[in-house]
């Protein structure tokens, strides 16, 4: 078995310091792209549809501006990037600490999503089936939420990687690429925000 | 050689090329439909023009270019590209975009925005599935499945303009040789206008797949003299006869569960979910136009209507040969 | 191709051994191709899997002909008849065509980059096995039919499947949630292999292999996915809210609710059009590929051909509502869309141009792959001028759902797309498979195939001038269709006959076909230098590349391709 030999002579003009990009980093990127044009399609609809619900809760009778919850979400792009900081120097106390602080601001955020979902059904009556605005906004918010609730579980695998002692320095590219994801939710969530809270109502 | 077919076929005319039937979009009879006609033979014209002389050298290239008998087995010259050739080559393409561009828009908005007169018919088209109905808000009529308009001369121009939307799916109603077509949309008011100028009968149907029957959802649009189309005014702002010798067909339509969807001008049967029967026995088909007007089709109809339409929407309602009878005998008095 | 090939340095010839023949029970192989993450085995599986449903909707299109063959016809009912287009249509868009170029991509891309994989082959393994599953969830509707549970039976709402036809009310059943789910499912599939080969592309390219040395191939593939990804995201978007309306009670596309029937073909066909650009960008990288191999010269004009991919793909994001005219746009919004459909045009006449050039002054060996190729640009050139004329607002007012259009975009996927991956079928075979496929079964497959689909495809243009609109299940006697629909039929049938004839030629140079040696063809890009098939690890040293054709230089040492800076 053997292939043409097609190793050059030396002397040709061939890179010596031949560098590719990460795929990691390639990849998320492509896959933010797929996802901003899901989220993209829910965000027309969600704006097509403001104020042509024909009946049921409208907008501006039952919406709150969730603002602190908000807060929590966008400072946890913060603490990743201080725990991405904290991994590169091989700080790993410090590492777990703000990684934890991130799954912990995360994790309020979704308990704050569920706290306004509770009250919009119990006390509103608004469910996915009431009427478009229902509808939409279900759909939207749920989306990003469902993006948050996978944003979480991966970054407690790797808080559970790094106290198992798993995570190794060659693992630093792919928690990046996962923090990417993480920042990608965050910006998607002033996206809603902006759409469902201040446009919306 | 499509396109040369097409085009010759299109702008010959003649009834040779069997180019001219009742559905033909080269067999304009309408303002709209014509000044579609012409733009459609500019841009046959045109792509015509660009398929001989690219598809020419396409094939100039394979032919002469082949590979020779006596090949000398040593490669041709390596020819990587020339700038000017490309930008040429950019540039033509660029400029017939733009000649098309400009004819196009100038039908579009010749077409889509033109003034509605005063003398203009209005007529309010409704997509049902595999059924059309047609109102004249202005004339207080409700028909069905066969539009009449009045013929459009240049000296009494009497054009149609209507508003058509759909009362459960996305419909397209389309009669070739009067106007373009235009979807019936649901929850949606979309508008179409045509002047027939010649008196007869158009063919066309539903051009959006609905759903089962679509393929029997046909129309028909009856263009009549002004003194004709005065005649089925009246006759249609009738309420409907009510002949004494098919009473009991009359009482047995009433009886049943046809009420719930028919409507008689004048009796009890008020239903909207299928055609207005008022005038039935004076149109020329049934069933969105899949069978003609006869007592033997209008019995097998009643019976078991998917005996003609399988999947239409009308239920077999299990009657008697009697009732059908009666029923039928009824529906054919209501001139 | 053995006459007339140069030898190659390194005393080829002599030295190749085919790769070991795996030992093992039938079930220890199956399961080995289950479980491979080796690229060019999904590669093989996608268009195996793809040729298995172009059979199917092979079939349904051959019943869609019976059925029209006379008027009023009773072969099968409108049922039926509703079942088979929106099967027909939706198995050969995402069941046959996507897996097929995703298959020649997975295949070629890391070969031709002298990459040993994919960028993510597990990744990799994961899309093939969802796209897949989608094609059998489609067709397990057919299977839980009304006896399971209550499913319905095949999807009857045309591919396009305008709400609310598709709401509770009106398509009862589960046949449209099959539908549904089948395009959700594949959809995450071909999302997950675009991002595979984007990653791959940038990522995996071998010493030398700068961006402007990578093959065409490479960038089509690029651009195609670039538009996998921006494309059939909306579409999966879609489907979700659709499966919301249709399970939660959502309203999307309830009209009685207030929801509008519109806006379901603003997001199907911000998904359908550059799904058009998803197919052709492979065929178009075909044809960059065989073109140059068999007119014996360097493709002409390679950055306007990058310049042409990247500016057609960016230009079809933003078509989509010229499949809309009739729906009720406004005047301006209608002039909109015609003037960016032109400029569709503009690069992809620029294509053709540069095909011609690098025919021009060649010596065409006309083999089976070239005749698709020449087939292929005079067919491309006429789709294309029919699809100008279908851009051109009010003659598509007349021409939109017609038989015209039926016409137009058969012409674009069979004779144009079928072409180009028929050409590539017969260009790779002998790589994927160590033997050629036999050129006179091939030349066969061809003519047939031409003129098979010459007599249905040229002809059908013409009833859609007469009046017939699409998805009818039969038409009236008096209409002057007859005679029309009779002759498509038969056209459609000698295509029939020349796809059998093919997958005669497949089998049988599987078994029987001349051993091809690693270079046939006497070609310039990496995927050539090493055997065929290719070893798992594709290439024993990895390539060193300072061209864009590495192979032209090795066999032509006096006269390289000038290297281009990195």
């Amino acid at each position: 078995m053997s292939t043409i030999p097609l190793t050059h002579a030396p002397g040709h003009a061939v890179d010596p310091d031949w560098r590719l990009p990460s795929r990691g980093h390639v990849g998320m990127y492509s896959l933010i792209m797929a996802e901003s044009a899901i989220f993209a399609i829910f965000v027309v609809a969600y704006l097509y549809y403001i104020g042509k619900s024909t009946y049921g809760p409208q907008p501006r009778q039952v919406l709150e501006v969730p603002i602190l919850n908000t807060i929590f979400l966008l400072s946890s792009s913060f603490t990743i990037v201080m725990a991405e900081r904290a991994l590169v120097k091989r700080a790993k106390a410090a590492f777990r600490a703000w990684w934890a602080l991130t799954i912990t601001l995360g994790a309020i955020f979704l308990v704050g999503t569920g706290i306004e979902w509770d009250k919009l059904i119990t006390k509103d009556g608004l469910t996915i089936s009431t009427n478009l605005f229902g509808t939409t906004y279900y759909s939207l918010v749920g989306l990003h939420a469902s993006h948050v609730v996978v944003g979480l579980i991966m970054l407690t695998a790797v808080l559970i990687f790094s106290l198992t002692g798993a995570l190794k320095d060659e693992h630093t590219g792919k928690v990046e690429v996962l923090a990417l994801y993480w920042h990608f939710v965050d910006a998607v969530w002033v996206v809603v925000f902006t759409v469902v809270y201040v446009i919306g109502r | 050689m499509l396109c040369a077919a097409v085009i010759l076929a299109a702008a010959g005319g003649p009834r040779a090329f069997g180019l001219r039937t009742n559905t033909s979009i080269f067999s304009p009879a309408s303002t709209p439909s014509s000044s579609i006609y012409s733009l459609s033979l500019f841009v046959l014209g045109l792509t015509l023009a660009i398929f001989v002389v690219v598809g020419g050298l396409i094939l100039y290239a394979a032919v002469r270019f082949r590979q020779p008998a006596d090949d000398d087995g040593v490669e041709p010259p390596q020819i990587f590209g020339s700038n000017q050739i490309e930008l040429s080559w950019t540039i033509i393409p660029v400029l017939i975009v733009v000649v098309l561009f400009l004819a196009t828009a100038r039908i579009i908005f010749a077409i889509q925005d033109a003034p509605q007169p005063t003398s203009a018919l209005e007529v309010t088209v409704i997509g049902h599935q595999y059924w059309w109905e047609f109102r004249y808000p202005t004339l207080h009529i409700t028909t069905a499945n066969e539009l009449h308009i009045p013929v459009s001369t240049e000296k009494d121009p009497r054009p149609t303009f209507m508003k058509l939307t759909s009362a459960d799916v996305i419909h397209s109603f389309w009669v070739p040789r009067l106007a373009g077509k235009e979807d019936v949309v649901p929850n949606r008011i979309n508008e179409l206008w045509m002047d027939a100028h010649t008196p007869g009968l158009y063919l066309g149907q539903c051009a959006q797949f609905c759903g089962i029957e679509h393929a029997k959802m046909l129309l028909r649009v009856y263009v009549d003299t002004p003194e004709q189309f005065a005649a089925w005014v009246k006759q249609e702002q009738q309420p409907g006869v009510q002949d004494p010798a098919v009473a009991a067909g009359r009482q047995e339509f009433e009886t049943q569960a046809c009420v719930n969807c028919h409507t008689i001008a004048g009796t009890p049967a008020h239903g909207q979910f299928g055609p207005d029967l008022t005038h039935l026995a004076s149109r020329k088909t049934i069933a969105s136009g899949a069978a003609d007007n006869t007592t033997e089709n209008l019995e097998r109809w009643i019976d078991d209507p998917d005996l003609i339409k399988e999947g239409s929407l009308m239920p077999s309602m299990h009657l008697t040969s009697d009732q059908v009878h009666d029923i039928t005998a009824y529906l054919n008095t209501l001139q | 191709m053995a006459e007339g090939s140069i030898p190659l340095p390194g005393g080829l010839g002599a030295e190749v051994t085919p790769p070991e023949a795996f030992d093992g029970t039938w079930l220890e192989r199956l399961h080995s191709w289950v479980v491979t993450v080796d690229h060019k085995k999904l590669g093989i599986m996608y268009v195996l899997y793809a040729l298995f449903f172009f059979m199917v909707g092979g079939i349904e299109a051959l019943i869609i002909r019976i059925q029209l063959f006379f008027p009023d016809n009773h072969f099968v009912g409108p049922e039926t008849f509703n079942r088979m287009f929106t099967m027909h249509g939706t198995t050969m868009i995402f069941f046959v065509v996507m897996p097929l170029v995703f298959g020649f991509g997975n295949y070629l891309v890391p070969l031709m980059l002298g990459a040993r994989d994919m960028a993510f082959p597990r990744l990799n393994a994961f899309s093939f096995w969802m796209s897949a599953f989608g094609g059998l969830l489609l067709y397990y509707s057919f299977i839980g039919g009304v006896g399971l549970q209550g499913a319905g039976n095949a999807p009857d709402v045309g591919w396009w499947a305008y709400s609310p036809l598709t709401s509770r009310a009106f398509s009862r059943g589960h046949s449209t949630d099959y539908w549904a789910l089948a395009l959700i499912v594949s959809g995450f599939g071909s999302i997950g292999v675009a991002i595979n080969f984007i990653a791959t592309a940038f990522c995996m390219r071998c010493k030398g292999m700068t961006l402007f040395r990578m093959p065409l191939l490479v960038w089509l593939y690029i651009v195609m996915s670039g538009l996998v990804i921006l494309a059939v995201s909306p579409l999966t978007a879609a489907q979700v809210m659709l499966t919301i309306d249709r399970y939660l009670g959502g309203h999307f596309f309830d009209t009685q609710a207030g929801g509008s029937a519109v806006i379901w073909a603003h997001f199907f066909w911000i998904f359908g059009h550059p799904e058009v650009y998803v197919l052709v960008m492979p065929a178009f990288a075909v044809m960059n590929e065989v073109i140059p191999v068999f007119s014996r010269k360097a493709i002409f004009g390679y950055p306007a051909m990058v310049a042409a991919s990247v500016g057609i793909g960016f230009v079809s994001l933003g078509v989509w509502a010229h499949h809309m005219f009739t729906i009720g746009m406004t005047s301006i919004g209608n002039a909109f869309f015609v003037l960016s459909t032109g400029l569709v045009g503009i690069p992809t006449g620029i294509k053709i141009f540069n095909w011609v050039a690098t025919m021009w002054g060649g010596k065409i060996r006309y083999r089976t792959p070239m005749l698709f190729a020449v087939g292929f640009l005079v067919q491309f050139l006429l789709a294309g001028l029919t699809g100008i004329i279908l851009s051109v607002a009010p003659f598509n007012w007349q021409l939109h759902n017609s038989y015209f259009v039926i016409a137009h975009f058969h012409y674009v996927i069979v004779g144009g797309i079928l072409f180009a991956l028929f050409a590539g079928i017969y260009y790779w075979f002998p790589k994927v498979t160590g033997r050629m496929l036999d050129e006179r079964l091939g030349k066969w497959h061809f003519w047939l195939f031409l003129i098979g689909f010459h007599v249905c495809f040229d002809v059908m243009h013409i009833p859609g001038i007469l009046g017939m609109p699409r998805s009818i299940y039969t038409y009236e006697a008096d209409r002057g269709w007859t005679t029309l629909n009779q002759i498509v039929s038969v056209g459609a049938f000698v295509q029939g006959i020349a796809i059998i004839v093919f997958v005669y030629n497949i089998v049988h140079s599987c078994l029987k076909g001349r051993e091809a040696g690693p270079d046939p063809w006497d070609a310039w890009t990496l995927e050539w230098s090493t055997t065929s098939p290719p070893p798992p690890y594709n290439f024993a040293t990895e390539p060193v590349v300072r061209s864009r054709r590495p192979l032209w230089d090795l066999k032509h040492p006096d006269d390289p391709d000038e290297p281009l800076e990195a």
